[in-house]
């Protein structure tokens, strides 16, 4: 399989702040990569270089193919709330002509069911049908990598298993790169192909991991598969790994600090 | 008096003098939103050009447009244009502040998202920023409307306009000391502030209700 993103020693820095220590990893063509971290580690960041949005200070982002769509966790400010769900869905395609923006938005509706909410403003709709508009946008742009930022984080717990099977869906039909960003584990698990696990800030990778699950899940029956347990209690363990050391290396800082100042004074 | 209303809204005179004043509002709002928006658009996204014309605006903003009418009547004349232009002035502020602040209040992940999907700076502008700034906009041109019937009654009032709403009260006080006559000037006057008030809301509620 074809490499459609390759991210090399990729670091951001704001001012002083190091968000992300030098990242290195690919996600291959049809592949659901989820990246793992913890809370505030510099995921949000790592998504906002590889979309472009932000350009990094060191390393390099490539992508094998000609653009990328982004599902952003906040649906309700990343719909735009003047156009209609076919507005929204079709904004992406505004090149093409007319009558083929009609049937792609049409048809990325269809994929996520939605093919009748299409006349409606985006803030009629629940948030999970918000977040649902949000895919079809994405899926209608066709790009070569989805980039998903807590995509699911938002919705409540049914929901969310709804659209983890939705977007398992969808990227089987169509054969879609997927890179979601969460700080879920058991999501990670029962999304991913392969799982990158990210330490505390700055970001570095920890762990890249193969999930040896079928690709076919079940809300119920995988989730009490002994891969999907055995891989989420080592994805945990990772996880914490990174903590106390990073505690430590806080408290000696501090300590190191007001040391100082009694020397100074 | 309600006979007196009866009798000015039937005759052609008072009409003509209603018609005058809600025209030449019409075209005030036209005007001071051709210019107070694309104006506001541009302060708001270019902080440089917003820092370079803020002694300007902060000089030219509190002078009250009544204040301006005796300098307009000498340099305009006494047709529509002087209480056009007045009107315009007062009209300019509210609509230009508000266009501002909408864009100060543009929400970020909005702008993300246009840009991850390949939308340029002139994109973000007209179909992000603008749209997202129409509520805003429409309230500016609500306040600034009835500022500017304000204005231009009182241009009427001062004779700088041989036709309108305020011409007619001001003729109906000095001429034969009609007061009830005078009644039904200033009350019309309020009716137009109270319909094109409701108009505005009613648009806004219809087009952008979000």
């Amino acid at each position: 399989m074809s490499n459609m993103l390759e991210v090399a020693d990729l670091g951001h820095t704001y001012g002083d702040h190091e968000a992300i220590g030098g990242l290195s990893f690919t996600v291959r063509a049809g592949e659901l990569v989820c990246v793992v971290g913890p809370s505030g580690c510099g995921k949000s960041t790592l998504l906002r270089t590889i979309s472009g949005l932000v350009a990094p200070s060191r390393g390099d982002v490539s992508l094998h193919g000609s653009h990328l769509a982004v599902v952003f966790q906040d649906y309700s400010r990343s719909l735009f709330p003047w156009l209609s769900v076919q507005g929204n869905v079709e904004f992406p395609l505004r090149s093409l002509p007319r009558a083929e923006r009609r049937a792609r938005a049409a048809e990325a509706l269809e994929w996520v069911g939605l093919g009748g909410a299409a006349r409606k403003r985006p803030w009629q709709l629940s948030g999970g049908m918000q977040q649902r508009v949000a895919i079809a946008r994405a899926l209608a742009y066709r790009p070569s990598l989805l980039l998903m930022d807590e995509p699911f984080a938002s919705v409540d717990a049914q929901t969310r298993f709804e659209l983890e099977d939705l977007l398992l869906r969808v990227r089987r039909e169509h054969d879609t790169t997927v890179l979601v960003v969460t700080h879920d584990i058991d999501e990670s698990v029962y999304l991913g192909d392969r799982i990158l696990v990210l330490s505390g800030s700055p970001a570095r990778l920890v762990a890249d991991l193969e999930v040896p699950l079928p690709a076919e899940r079940d809300q119920v029956t995988t989730r009490t598969d002994e891969a999907f347990v055995e891989l989420r209690s080592k994805v945990a363990r990772l996880l914490n790994v990174g903590k106390p050391t990073m505690d430590v290396e806080k408290w000696a800082a501090a300590e190191r600090e007001s040391l100082s100042e009694t020397v100074s004074s | 008096m309600v006979g007196e209303l009866v009798t000015q809204l039937t005759s052609p005179s008072f009409i003509s003098h209603v018609v005058a004043t809600v025209l030449a509002l019409l075209i005030a709002i036209v005007i001071a939103v051709a210019i107070a928006v694309p104006s506001g658009l541009v302060l708001g996204s270019v902080p440089a050009v917003r820092h370079a014309t803020r002694a300007v605006i902060e000089f030219l903003r509190p002078i009250p447009s009544v204040a301006l009418i005796p300098l307009a009547l000498v340099m305009l004349g006494f047709g529509p244009e002087t209480k056009i232009t007045l009107a315009v002035y007062a009209a300019l502020w509210p609509i230009l502040f508000n266009t501002i602040y909408a864009l100060d209040e543009l929400d970020p992940l909005l702008v993300d998202t246009a840009r991850v999907f390949g939308t340029g700076r002139m994109g973000v502008l007209f179909l992000v920023a603008l749209p997202s700034a129409l509520p805003f906009v429409l309230t500016g041109i609500r306040l600034a409307a009835t500022t500017a019937l304000i204005v231009m009654v009182s241009v009427e009032l001062m004779a700088g306009s041989q036709i309108g709403i305020g011409y007619f009260i001001m003729e109906a006080r000095s001429g034969p000391g009609r007061m009830d006559q005078v009644l039904v000037g200033t009350v019309v006057a309020g009716t137009i502030g109270v319909l094109l008030n409701n108009g505005l809301e009613r648009v806004r509620r219809r087009w952008v209700a979000w």
